[in-house]
């Protein structure tokens, strides 16, 4: 595996999405909503007329359910991003080209697996730098202490978010080599976030302690064992041979 | 040397054989020419060759390479170019970009991919749309873009899959005049096609496939396949007289009539010429025109491929 040659296919892929609106789109405006709208949310709250603050009780409830939402995104962005790459080629027949150069097919999965996986990877982070940095301005005075950066949003952000970019990346490889449009592609694909949706859903009705270290690691052991299971089948779908002939 | 070898090369999906047994070799610079209807396997071939589709079974060689082995595939993707029968370009991406991320998949450095990005826009006359995005360009341009992106390594070996289908005679001669160009530079070609005139007009050599392959050999030599050459006299008027005189001498050859036209079945038609037109002559015919004539690609094309189907 050469990581050269992976970068190529990944650097290809950026410098198209630069060319498509809805992927900018989705990459920078979902990360910069949710940054702004949910502290938004909290400082309106807290200075709406007559209305009672959010206290420090409330509120150690509502971040650690706040960051969740960089979770459920991160199993949504990549959508966007590994459909058109790989649905996209198999549309302009740009594969077969692709493949006859000195690039194995690892290389080209792997370089394709970054093109979809950096853009929302860092989308997130840096929108999750601006989201714990306006909730700490905002809820500093109703908490006492900065409640951001803390291990639960560390464990989250660092390795709980990229473990659900990876299996989104993965999920919707395996999708694109089954469907022939875009548009299938990324509703298929957005099916990664139904069971990240259900956990937070969980966390709502106190069925899943949300803002515990200790969920957050048992997700992120979930996560990597789903994404091992992924890699398997991804693999075995990615090979030239299943690709010119029995991709659809 | 032998650029491209095949043995006993077969493809199978499922019980269908698209590929049966193939067995040829491709000289170093030549242009070789794979002929074939529509589903004849020549596509499955090219992707047999280029490591892009396992064989069933047989053997295939590029360069020396086997292209069944992980490594050697490397090696022959790296001295191979490919034009596929499906252009299949980065669209958003201009003309440059398009050629130098197939530069930088080659391992060239970043002054040899400006140096043959501008040599082969420039020779297929695009290097003044370098900047334009390949979505936007003609399907004449389009093709034309992909046989630079093919080229763009230098490669030792180019396969060609029906690089003219669905261009206007324009764009086709040029493509055609650039293949041509190339074989001056003693590349090996290998080129697919179903266009008999094209494959006569720049190939070497010409292969006959329908799964199977049913005859290799010189545009010529599968000319003479079917029926052989023949001595063709086209005269002012039409003459019994002179068709009667010419049967009367050359006793038991077939001797073909059509209106002021005659052709003489000749083992020999390049001696017998001045004997045939000295009949006609005695005989009180006046000549038009006399040559020698062969069988056409298409007929021997025609019979070969019908014969299997």
């Amino acid at each position: 595996m050469r990581f050269s040659q992976a970068w190529i296919v990944a650097t290809k892929d950026f410098a198209t999405f630069t060319k498509k609106r809805n992927i900018i789109y989705t990459v920078l405006i979902v990360p910069l909503v949710v940054s702004v709208a949910l502290p938004g949310v909290v400082w309106y709250v807290q200075h709406r007329v007559n209305g009672a603050d959010v206290g420090a009780a409330e509120l150690t409830i509502l971040l650690p359910a706040f960051v969740f939402f960089y979770l459920i995104i991160a199993g949504f962005i990549p959508t966007t991003i590994a459909s058109y790459s790989l649905v996209g080629e198999k549309i302009e027949k740009s594969m077969e080209p692709l493949l006859a150069t000195p690039t194995t097919d690892g290389e080209i999965l792997f370089g394709k697996g970054l093109a979809a996986f950096v853009p929302p990877m860092g989308a997130i982070l840096a929108s999750s730098v601006l989201f714990m940095a306006l909730m700490d301005t905002f809820t500093r005075g109703a908490l006492g202490y900065y409640y951001f950066p803390n291990w639960d949003a560390a464990a989250l952000l660092y390795l709980a978010v990229p473990l659900a970019v990876v299996m989104s990346v993965e999920w919707n490889v395996f999708v694109s080599s089954r469907v022939s449009d875009v548009r299938i592609a990324q509703q298929l694909g957005a099916i990664m976030i139904l069971p990240l949706a259900g956990l937070y859903v969980g966390g709502e009705i106190g069925l899943v302690p949300l803002g515990d270290l200790n969920t957050t690691l048992y997700i992120a052991a979930a996560l990597a064992i789903v994404d091992l299971l992924l890699l398997s089948v991804v693999r075995e779908t990615f090979q030239r041979d299943q690709i010119l002939t029995k991709w659809k | 040397m032998d650029m491209i070898e095949t043995a006993g090369l077969t493809k199978k999906f499922g019980d269908l054989t698209a590929v049966d047994g193939v067995s040829f070799k491709v000289a170093e610079g030549e242009v070789f020419g794979f002929l074939g209807p529509n589903g004849a396997g020549k596509t499955t071939t090219v992707r047999m060759l280029c490591c892009l589709l396992s064989k069933t079974s047989g053997e295939a060689h590029i360069g020396g390479y086997d292209v069944a082995k992980d490594h050697d595939s490397l090696e022959i993707r790296q001295m191979i170019g490919v034009v596929p029968d499906n252009v299949g370009l980065y669209e958003p991406l201009s003309a440059y970009k398009n050629l130098d991320i197939y530069g930088r998949l080659y391992g060239m450095t970043e002054a040899g991919r400006r140096q043959n990005i501008e040599r082969y826009l420039g020779m297929l006359g695009l290097w003044e749309k370098r900047d334009v995005a390949a979505g936007a360009f003609s399907k004449g341009m389009k093709q034309k873009l992909a046989i630079a992106r093919a080229l763009i390594h230098d490669p030792k070996v180019l396969f060609m899959d029906e690089p003219t289908a669905n261009l206007d005679p324009e764009s086709s001669k040029t493509v055609r005049d650039f293949i041509l160009d190339l074989k001056q530079e003693k590349r090996t070609i290998f080129l697919n096609t179903h266009n008999l005139d094209e494959a006569q007009r720049v190939c070497d050599r010409i292969a006959i496939l329908n799964t199977k392959l049913m005859a290799t050999g010189t545009p010529d030599e599968l000319e003479n396949m079917v029926g052989g050459k023949k001595v063709v006299v086209e005269l002012a008027q039409a003459s019994d007289a002179v068709v009667a005189a010419l049967k009367k001498k050359f006793a038991g050859v077939a001797i073909v009539s059509d209106g002021a036209k005659l052709s003489v079945a000749s083992a020999d038609p390049d001696g017998q010429v001045p004997d045939i037109v000295d009949a006609v002559v005695r005989a009180g015919g006046r000549v038009r025109f006399a040559g020698v004539e062969g069988s056409s690609l298409e007929a021997t094309y025609l019979q070969l491929v019908r014969k299997e189907g």
